[in-house]
């Protein structure tokens, strides 16, 4: 009988690089990931960023301090109450500036909703990336009572330019603590309702427990901050841990990830402790609320900022993680050097490490929970 | 369709036009757009495809490809990096094709304008583009305006004549 | 740990090898140094600051001199220290990459936007700004280039007339 050949180099597989982005629905903006698979599997991926370079340290270089607040409010396009909010506590920092008490109150609700907002977003859109089209629809629904709320409140819907350094631009509009509270009682059913909806579906649990689980160790070393380090169970939150403005009067918990559906720090952990921070958030809101003291919101708002030469390091938790201003200054009106510290920048660069050896649609799982946004990344 | 063109519908369901108007009433009515976030823009974009605002009842659809899509919007800051791509992926999309530029980074470099040194000033020096949309960022109802215009502009067209 | 215990404990583990700067609670360290400073920092277990934060590189204007601003945090410990280290152009900073990961995407913004050079990083490149990108952007005598592959990059805006 004649010996079957067979051509053995069919069945071998070889590694192949696959570009992904920059122009790719699931990649949430302009990011490109160089990824080097065998078969389906990945054996590395290479982030490449930049595509959304927009010079905001130079600019910083060229405008005075009152001038930079548009351009903190581009970084994080989802979160622009939060930028404002961090580079405002580093200039007070620097001039030593007192705020009325109403000015600390009015941020706090602020930014509070504004978490939110964004975590909104980022489960929306993360449940796209999963393929369930609905959550997106239900959050963009919800997030758009925010929008209305913050539009009664400076006129804009996304980039605001509201918090200053020295206090906010207007004081709260009529009526808009009762609208808030209306908010959040239609808002917190609506959690639940989410959740029936996603985090305890079975085809979203099967996408994402025990998927890219992210240790505590590796998280710290590679600077990953906010929910997605909150995800693997280190408790770690500036709203606790270093309080800034008034976060030190509130009661409230900070959500840590339990691995309820599979492993402590896994896709759904990141993706559930958003969740439960938005109930957090309406916590804060609700007794910020109630507490809000009369007063001038304008009065420390300084004329014209003139910090004295020195130099602040200012740390902010946003709805993305530890954002950091340093702020050098010469004496002079513009300063000497900005350099921001971007939590998405080193969220983003865990990416190589924790998604290696799972499927490309993995990897789309992976990315959509580290919640990134492009604007913060590239600056 | 046009009401004019509607009324005119009074009897035996006829209704005498030249064959460039069928042509662009289906086009001008069904403009899918590419899905093309680039910045803050990008998400005034999302929001206009959401519920509240549904850019789907004027027949604009998103796609994730540019071989599927008839309008370009380019929403957000273009930066040089980028420049080659957005216009790599025009070449892409198959005619005809129109782009809608929208905010003031795609318009003229927005903001950055000035200090930008990677900023693109315009999509204009790279694409052509059909309707600017004003606005950093233009609300929802700017972009639909917009693309309510880019309608117009279709109408007008005469596909079947030779182009000069 | 304040500051001044921190200041204290290195003190008493690498003797002269670091200083204060006048009226800061700043560590300066030489270039030199570096490398042992930072090791001992990671791994102490007094101090054990296992969170690097930020690298902010900066220019402080005189065409020569740079430095790299090293912001640190303990989670364990809860305290912070900020630690810089000067050079001037053309010598290298001893990367701590190898120390923490973080390090790796901070160290390539500082060389891509300000031209700071680490030695031993894995892929010392260009990181936001593409390859061909020539000169960094955040020195005080950048001047903008005026065209990008064919494409203008102008101040003014003459050519819209």
């Amino acid at each position: 009988m004649e010996e079957q050949t067979i051509d053995k180099t069919v069945f071998e597989t070889g590694e192949m690089v696959l570009n992904m982005g920059p122009q790719h629905p699931s990649t949430h903006g302009v990011l490109r990931l160089k990824i080097h698979t065998d078969g389906e599997i990945v054996s590395k991926i290479e982030p490449v960023i930049g595509y959304l370079h927009r010079c905001f340290e130079k600019h910083c270089e060229k405008l005075s301090y009152e001038q930079i607040v548009p351009f903190t409010d581009r970084c994080d396009y989802l979160a622009s109450m939060h930028m404002d909010h961090a580079y405002s506590i580093a200039v007070e920092k620097l001039l030593d500036v007192e705020l009325p008490e109403r000015v600390e109150y009015i941020r706090v609700i602020i930014a509070e909703l504004q978490r939110i907002a964004s975590h909104l977003v980022a489960l929306g859109t993360f449940g796209l990336d999963v393929g369930a089209i609905t959550p997106f629809t239900w959050a963009i629904r919800d997030r758009e009572r925010v929008l209305d709320l913050f539009e009664a409140l400076c006129g804009a819907r996304l980039l605001y330019n509201y918090i200053w350094p020295g206090g906010v631009s207007h004081d709260l509009p009529p009526k808009f603590v009762d609208r808030t509270l209306e908010f959040l009682d239609y808002f917190d059913p609506q959690i639940d309702e989410f959740n029936n909806l996603l985090s305890t579906n079975k085809i979203f649990i099967e996408r994402t427990a025990d998927v890219g689980v992210l240790p505590p160790e590796v998280g710290i070393n590679f600077g990953v901050t906010g929910p997605s380090l909150r995800g693997s169970g280190v408790d770690f939150d500036l709203r606790k841990n270093e309080p800034y403005s008034i976060y030190d009067k509130f009661d409230f918990d900070v959500p840590l990830g339990e691995g309820t559906m599979g492993t402590i720090g896994d896709t759904w952990d990141r993706y559930y402790v958003r969740v439960l921070e938005m109930r957090e958030s309406a916590k804060i809101i609700r007794q910020a609320c109630a507490q809000l003291p009369d007063g001038d919101v304008g009065e420390a708002i300084p004329k014209k900022v003139r910090p004295a030469v020195g130099e602040v390091y200012g740390r902010y938790e946003s709805a993305r993680g530890d954002v950091g201003f340093y702020i050098i200054s010469n004496g002079k009106n513009i300063p000497l050097r900005v350099k921001m510290r971007s939590p998405a920048f080193c969220n983003l660069s865990v990416l190589g490490e924790i998604a290696e050896g799972w499927m490309i649609s993995d990897v789309i799982a992976i990315l959509g929970s580290l919640d990134i946004v492009l604007g913060e990344i590239d600056r | 369709m046009d009401a004019s063109l509607l009324e005119r519908f009074d009897k035996d369901n006829i209704v005498v036009e030249k064959l460039d108007t069928l042509i662009n009433w289906s086009r001008a009515n069904s403009q899918w757009y590419f899905q093309f976030g680039l910045a803050c823009c990008a998400i005034e974009m999302m929001a206009a495809a959401a519920p509240r605002h549904d850019l789907e009842r004027f027949g604009a659809m998103p796609r994730a490809t540019p071989r599927q899509s008839d309008v370009m919007i380019v929403a957000g800051t273009v930066t040089l990096k980028m420049a080659e791509r957005v216009k790599r992926l025009y070449e892409q999309m198959s005619d005809p094709k129109y782009v809608i530029s929208m905010g003031s980074c795609s318009n003229s470099g927005g903001p950055y304008w000035q200090y930008g040194y990677h900023v693109l000033k315009g999509v204009d020096l790279v694409v052509p583009v059909d309707v600017y949309v004003p606005g950093c960022p233009p609300r929802p109802e700017a972009l639909l305006q917009g693309l309510l215009e880019l309608q117009k502009k279709i109408k007008t067209e005469t596909p079947l004549r030779k182009q000069a | 740990m304040t500051f001044a215990e921190i200041v204290k404990f290195i003190e008493t583990k690498a003797p002269g090898r670091s200083s204060i700067i006048e009226g800061k609670e700043v560590v300066l360290v030489s270039p030199a140094d570096w490398s042992e400073i930072s090791t001992l920092l990671k791994n102490e277990s007094e101090v054990d600051f296992d969170y690097l934060m930020c690298i902010s590189s900066y220019d402080k204007g005189d065409n020569k001199t740079f430095g790299a601003a090293y912001n640190f945090y303990s989670i364990k410990r809860q305290h912070y220290l900020e630690v810089r280290v000067e050079t001037e152009d053309g010598t290298t900073i001893p990367s701590v990459t190898n120390l923490w990961k973080t390090a790796d995407w901070h160290e390539r913004e500082a060389y891509d936007m300000m031209g700071l050079q680490f030695e031993g990083h894995p892929d010392l490149k260009r990181i936001l700004l593409s390859e061909d990108w020539e000169g960094y952007p955040l020195r005080k005598d950048y001047k903008e280039p005026d065209y990008y592959h064919g494409i203008p990059v102008p101040k003014d805006k003459s050519y819209w007339e």
